[in-house]
């Protein structure tokens, strides 16, 4: 019996090690961008702490980051972001959960066009989406530079008519993320 | 020992094929996340509860361009049309030289008076990485009724501070404390101290995502005695309203019965009782332009 508690006890402690092994790849200050642009107003904003994280023996891939963290040039319409469009009180996080859908040798240096499928939240709303993007292998690091359009009417972001005309009703979204091995921040 | 060091053998041989959930993935993230102080925005939509200040401050290179109203009293009667015959007027213009401090002037059809402010946030709400309850405004203004062409100069002049000390409790509700002080060089009547103290209490209650019920009273420590042996009649400020807000825009209707758009006019000067019906009609309008270069431009992307 004693025997048995040890074992599960060493097989747990193994899973854990396990979990840490090198075969996730991580990042907790990538650059998400988006732009509306109008004819009568452009407008822009970075979020330099967005975080991702890849597994690469099973192609899983989360993204994910604080719409809070998201600066604007222009602090009214942050404001504005923040308190009327995307409620990031009600609704902190953009979450995409998914697989990355090609085979992609992870020893080997090189560029990848690559794609995801999975499932894309924002004002708590989720669609289910395929992004496109490159990833380059090298140096021990993953590059990951990915770029689509959100439609505010698929999640559920209302514009009011008399902004209507500054406001894009597809946004442009590009990232940028470096994914170093995984380490648990103490 | 050998056998756990065969053990240990199977469990590195199988570790790396235990499956980490999605889940964890998202826990993993979670845990790293590098935490900003996240800073609580528009405690309340515009610079003004109703007749006074609010915690909030115009934002760097903004201008905020300020129509306020007030007609007569509704007891005036339908001669007056319930005094929307009669109205009075304050232009303003207000700008943020930062994010946290605003200069402004002002015009007030009310004794002809100009009045020069200051505001700035000595502290801001926030949570996330540092967690702070309360925002903090110092507000300074002087004020110049030129319509006695008689007086000093001096004369002319009063002074308002004022500590802002708001907290907004939820997405919906925030609320507001004003200690005041108020001096005034020259007082028009005997039972008034040239220095007046006060303190106000305002919020605001979302009923929807642009349209919010405001109130605000201010609580000026007068001699009370001494009022009523003289049969002087000052009391308190009292507006209740609305707040609607529309992009660059926020329209405020209310009633109160203050005619003064002022600090020293509707804390020093209020005359008129809620309870005689002495009350008016009353709206504000704010246009804010951005003068900010960047805001026109668009973030440059870096091609890492």
């Amino acid at each position: 019996m004693k025997k048995e508690i040890a074992l599960i006890l060493l097989l747990s402690t193994c899973l854990s090690i396990g979990i840490k092994a090198q075969n996730l790849y991580a990042t907790n200050n990538g650059e998400t961008n988006f732009f509306s642009e109008t004819p009568v107003e452009n407008i822009s904003a970075v979020n330099k702490l967005s975080q991702a994280i890849i597994n690469i023996t099973n192609n899983d891939i989360v993204v994910q980051m604080n719409m809070k963290q998201f600066d604007f040039p222009n602090k009214l319409m942050q404001e504005h972001f923040n308190e009327n469009y995307i409620e990031s009180d009600k609704y902190p996080k953009a979450i995409f959960k998914g697989k990355i859908n090609e085979k992609i040798d992870f020893s080997q240096n090189g560029s990848y066009e690559v794609s995801a499928t999975g499932d894309f939240t924002i004002h708590g709303v989720t669609k289910p989406r395929t992004f496109k993007g490159k990833l380059t292998v090298g140096g021990g690091k993953l590059n990951l530079v990915t770029e689509f359009d959100v439609a505010l009417t698929d999640h559920n972001i209302e514009v009011p008519k008399v902004v209507f005309m500054k406001i894009a009703q597809v946004i442009k979204v590009k990232n940028n993320y470096t994914l170093t091995p995984y380490v648990a921040k103490k | 020992m050998r056998k756990i060091a065969q053990y240990l053998w199977i469990c590195l041989l199988v570790s790396p094929l235990a499956a980490i959930a999605q889940d964890d993935l998202t826990k993993m993230l979670d845990e790293n996340e590098t935490k900003s102080v996240d800073y609580t925005t528009a405690t309340f939509k515009g610079t003004r509860i109703i007749n006074g200040h609010s915690v909030e401050t115009v934002k760097k290179n903004h201008l905020d361009f300020l129509i306020h109203h007030r007609f007569d009293r509704l007891n005036s009667g339908a001669y007056n049309l319930f005094g929307l015959d009669y109205s009075t007027i304050r232009l303003g213009f207000e700008y943020g030289i930062t994010d946290n401090l605003m200069v402004g002037i002002g015009r007030s059809s009310i004794q002809k008076t100009y009045d020069f402010l200051a505001k700035g946030k000595l502290l801001r709400q926030s949570s996330g990485a540092r967690n702070m309850p309360f925002t903090v405004t110092a507000f300074a203004s002087a004020v110049v009724e030129t319509i006695d062409k008689e007086l000093t100069f001096q004369d002319k002049i009063s002074y308002t501070t004022q500590l802002l000390i708001a907290r907004k409790f939820n997405e919906r509700l925030s609320l507001q404390l004003m200690p005041t002080l108020l001096y005034r060089n020259r007082v028009a009547t005997v039972a008034q101290d040239r220095m007046l103290m006060a303190l106000g209490v305002g919020g605001r209650m979302k009923v929807t995502k642009r349209l919010s019920l405001n109130a605000e009273y201010y609580w000026a420590f007068r001699d009370q005695n001494l009022q009523n042996q003289l049969g002087e009649k000052y009391g308190n400020s009292l507006a209740i309203g609305f707040d609607i807000e529309t992009g660059g825009h926020v329209f405020q209707l209310h009633f109160t019965n203050s005619a003064g758009m002022v600090e020293k006019q509707f804390i020093g000067d209020t005359a008129g009782s809620w309870g005689n019906g002495d009350i008016r009609y009353g709206f504000n309008i704010s246009r804010t332009f951005s003068f900010d270069k960047r805001a026109k431009g668009i973030n440059k992307v870096s091609d890492k």
